[in-house]
């Protein structure tokens, strides 16, 4: 019971403080139970890290699922996850509440047309991150031009088709590429 | 409760198949958000600056914001509710049971297969938010027409992170760029 008390601040902690998304949060897990706790080794966090990275979902949620889970089984899981996500939940329900007529003062909306901007700067430069650290083969270029390729047309010709797909159309190529791969080694 | 049962499902969906986390997610809920009209296209880029400023994931916060704004106090349960089941669901299954969930090459495959689509996802997003909100152009049949002052704020801002890579040697902070395109927002527009 006091375990989970305390996974249950712990996690209230980081989703309360932890700007700029799951990375971020991965330093800030770290810190807290490695070095401060000691509930689980350098290796067990980076398998813990690597698969919240490659499942779907936010980081922040997939590590705290997995981290109360290790520490306090399902229970554990359960109110880490709940933890983790309370403060965002609180602050956006509150913030909803009054945005509509905060957007009606001529400043403030002036100042969103501007911000607007700075998001799309923001996506841009969180792309270009993860294609730096994108592995350069043929095999990814390929990938990536035919997507970013096809998104921008069926966007500019106005054609509804879900990226959805796309994730599961590479995901599938990805696994053909590796059985052709594997014929090719035995040949 | 037939509005709750649908964003429930449409945060379902989102949850069980965006990869790569934070931007991962952005192009996935844009299309969903625009699709059934909850958000226009500027109102979407206002809710991800809020979400940049505040704490937490931007898919939860996202599911909070339209859950509200859809269906109050309800709706923001029922979507963030269905944001985050399928990350539960599927970390438990692999935490209690699959131990070596990583290194089967089956699944290795996959994630090779994902992680450049993740990236042109973000990046044909960026593309096309930047095509429609600075230049008017998000199809054929519109004709082009730019927003110069925000062309001008946005090479701004690009300049302001090329001194911040070469003086600082290191990229500005998110907020830190939101703060100066707003007063510059209200300066220039």
């Amino acid at each position: 019971m006091k375990k989970l008390c305390c996974l249950f601040l712990t996690f209230l902690k980081i989703g309360a403080f932890t700007f700029g998304g799951g990375y971020a949060m991965i330093a800030l897990l770290e810190n807290e139970f490695i070095t401060r706790r000691h509930w689980m080794n350098q290796e067990e966090f980076l398998d813990m890290a690597a698969i919240a990275e490659s499942t779907p979902g936010p980081v922040a949620v997939n590590s705290a699922t997995y981290l109360g889970y290790k520490l306090g089984g399902v229970s554990g899981a359960f109110v880490s996850t709940a933890a983790v996500c309370l403060p965002s939940f609180v602050i956006i329900y509150l913030i909803s509440l009054f945005f509509d007529q905060f957007l009606t003062f001529t400043l403030v909306s002036k100042a969103f047309r501007g911000i607007q901007v700075c998001v799309i700067y923001l996506i841009f430069s969180a792309g270009i991150r993860m294609l730096k650290s994108l592995k350069r083969t043929v095999f990814n270029c390929v990938i990536l031009i035919a997507v970013i390729c096809s998104m921008v047309v069926c966007t500019v010709l106005s054609v509804n088709f879900s990226s959805i797909f796309y994730v599961l159309i590479c995901g599938c190529v990805g696994i053909g590429g590796f059985l052709v791969q594997r014929i090719l080694q035995r040949k | 409760m037939e509005k709750l049962l649908f964003l429930f499902l449409t945060f379902l969906e989102i949850g069980t198949v965006s990869f790569g986390g934070g931007y991962g997610m952005i192009s996935l809920i844009r299309e969903k958000v625009l699709q059934y009209g909850w958000l226009s296209e500027s109102d979407f880029l206002n809710f991800i600056a809020v979400s940049e400023s505040t704490p937490g994931p931007l898919a939860v916060n996202m599911a909070t914001f339209i859950g509200s704004s859809q269906a109050g106090l309800a709706g923001a349960a029922a979507a963030t509710l269905g944001v985050v089941l399928p990350s539960f669901v599927i970390i438990l299954i692999i935490a209690a049971l699959i131990r070596s969930f990583l290194k089967y090459s089956g699944i290795q495959a996959f994630l090779s297969g994902i992680r450049p689509c993740v990236v042109a996802m973000i990046l044909a997003t960026a593309l096309t938010m930047a095509g429609s909100t600075l230049l008017g152009f998000s199809s054929l049949s519109e004709e082009i027409t730019p927003d110069v002052h925000g062309i001008g704020l946005f090479a701004c801002l690009l300049l302001l992170h090329g001194l911040s890579v070469k003086i600082w040697k290191k990229k500005p902070s998110p907020i830190l760029m939101i703060l100066i395109s707003a007063g510059l927002g209200m300066l220039i527009y």
